[in-house]
């Protein structure tokens, strides 16, 4: 008998050894990632007021802003996501529900797994090469924001074949037993019920993308630029202007890669303000992310 | 007696998986306006054979069948590749083994089979979908709230959503895949009764492992064994005086 209680206590011991290996871990994580964004709300503070959003970089630290970085960054962001939701979301779906499973398909998967891990320096070597010497798109917006898509779109077609595969086979079954044709069983079921996945996945990748400065830094995002871009709507006819996509950008990241990079310490303040406000664009993005994941999983269950 | 008239007209139908053949050589006649029975024990090909009259198979690589399954009265072959699947599933509805609404709204569930024939007249779809409802004897019980999700309703209410969607499209016949194995006593009792109200107006075949199920609503009742038809008959003659040993021994519970 106390044999036993011995055996058992041992084994809790054992137990709880990982309890505290596991906790620590935790909090190593967590702490330090509460120390970088303390540490970055400190020093970036003074430099947060509306004035910081609304001004051009500039020669002197405290007349400097980010507006320009911003615009340019939302603009690149729109691009990407204009690109990569389309084509990521149909490859998703092409794989899923049409692509037959043999091989070919296999190398495609594999591959597709794989350009998720390149670093993205070299899709910023990739888009030089294609979009900015062989299309001629030169160091625009359009260049930039095309990069990131190639960038996320293949997270975009992972995340939509994830939640197509969450679908259960007996929804489809019905679907065809009722005599519905693959195009109206994706259009009615597989593409609605599988949506809250596939927007989690691009709001997703669209925060990551945010925040790449390599591959953007690669096609020639400029790093000082003190006008905006082109305004999309005119007041001449047809009232919508293109000519934006094809204009010069510097991107949030950049913008702080630039500040870090400058000897006076007051530059160093701008940029962990321009920190702050990036860090919250991607939180609100993730945020926005799992809202809509709620929002789905609440409306659909099997 | 007046003879009953023949639905379908199953001859030397042979079905493989791959190389592996799940059918072998059936002959039977499905007669109209009646329920036949298919039963046997697990693996003995029953899902195999009723899921042949609506080419499920086709929905998957590497499945081959064999012989024909002639539909009267236009005598075309529902399995040969010269056949659109997607037309015999339009005049074969089925009814799965778990009920599997669609995460809509009772009514949508309902008006699919219509959507998907490019019906969207509303006053239409309503007619349909009230009469199809009535027909699954479920109209009463969700009148008042056919814009509620069809996962609010009981898995009983579920699998009679599922009949009432399966009816909207006026089918030819009516396939059942055991349609009571994930139900309480109640509600397959409930499917039970409508099975044998059903069959006044539509053919139904069913695939049933509960052979009392099989002896209270069909007609006829295939006995199925590794994939091949042992015995056909009347329900009455194959429960009461099988000519097979095999059939007697299942029925009377010694193996299955």
């Amino acid at each position: 008998m106390n044999e036993l209680k011995k055996r058992i206590k041992y084994n809790k011991f054992l137990s709880s050894i990982f309890l505290i290996i596991g906790l620590l871990s935790t909090l190593v994580g967590l702490f330090l990632l509460t120390v970088l964004f303390v540490d970055l709300f400190i020093d970036g503070y003074p430099r947060l007021t509306y004035k910081f959003l609304t001004s051009f970089p500039s020669r002197i630290p405290e007349k400097a802003g980010i507006l320009s970085a911003w615009v340019g960054s939302f603009l690149i962001l729109f691009v990407t996501a204009l690109a990569a939701i389309p084509i990521g979301v149909a490859a998703g779906i092409y794989l899923e529900e049409y692509g037959r499973k043999n091989w070919i398909t296999n190398i495609i998967e594999i591959n597709i797994a794989n350009l998720a891990g390149v670093p993205s320096i070299v899709y910023g070597l990739l888009a030089l090469g294609l979009f900015v010497y062989f299309f001629k798109f030169g160091e625009s917006i359009l260049t930039g924001g095309l990069t990131l898509a190639l960038l996320i779109l293949p997270m975009v077609i992972m995340a939509t074949r994830e939640s197509i595969r969450a679908i259960p086979n007996s929804i489809r079954e019905a679907s065809y037993a009722l005599g519905a044709t693959k195009w109206q069983t994706v259009q009615w079921h597989i593409f609605p019920y599988s949506l809250g996945g596939i927007l989690t996945g691009i709001i997703i990748g669209l925060s990551r993308a945010i925040g790449e400065t390599a591959p953007i830094i690669t096609v020639g995002a400029l790093t000082f630029i003190a006008f905006l871009p082109s305004p999309p709507i005119t007041s001449d006819f047809p009232f919508l202007s293109f000519k934006w996509l094809f204009d010069p950008f510097t991107a949030m990241p950049i913008q702080m890669f630039n500040w870090v990079s400058r000897p006076q310490k007051e530059f160093q303040v701008n940029a962990a303000a321009a920190g702050i406000i990036l860090m919250i664009m991607t939180l609100i993005m993730n945020g926005l992310a799992i809202y809509i994941r709620y929002r789905f999983r609440k409306k659909i269950k099997w | 007696m007046v003879r009953d008239s023949i639905k379908a007209e199953v001859k030397n139908l042979n079905f493989f998986y791959g190389n592996v053949q799940a059918l072998k050589n059936i002959n039977l006649d499905i007669l109209e306006k009646r329920v036949t029975a298919l039963i046997g024990p697990s693996g003995c090909g029953k899902t195999t054979f009723l899921r042949c009259f609506n080419r499920m198979h086709d929905l998957y690589p590497h499945n081959r069948y064999e012989g024909s399954i002639i539909l009267k009265p236009d005598d075309i072959d529902i399995i040969s590749p010269n056949i659109d699947p997607i037309e015999v599933r339009m005049r074969i509805s089925m009814v799965f083994q778990k009920p599997n609404p669609f995460p809509k709204t009772i009514f949508e569930n309902v008006a699919y089979g219509l959507r998907v024939r490019g019906i969207s007249n509303k006053k239409v779809l309503a007619e349909v979908v009230e009469k199809s409802l009535r027909g699954a004897a479920l109209w009463d019980e969700v009148k008042d709230r056919l814009d509620k999700p069809a996962f609010d309703l009981s898995g009983g209410q579920q699998q009679r959503l599922c009949i009432a969607r399966a009816l909207a499209t006026n089918p030819e016949i009516l396939l059942f895949d055991e349609p009571t194995s994930a139900l309480d006593p109640i509600a397959t009792s409930k499917i039970e009764e409508l099975i044998v109200e059903l069959k006044n107006n539509v053919t139904i075949i069913i695939v049933t492992h509960n052979m009392q199920q099989a002896a209270r609503v069909s007609e006829y009742t295939a006995f199925m064994y590794l994939g091949e038809i042992i015995e056909y008959g009347k329900t009455e003659k194959i429960f009461t005086a099988p000519s097979e040993k095999l059939t007697e021994e299942y029925i009377t519970g010694r193996f299955g």
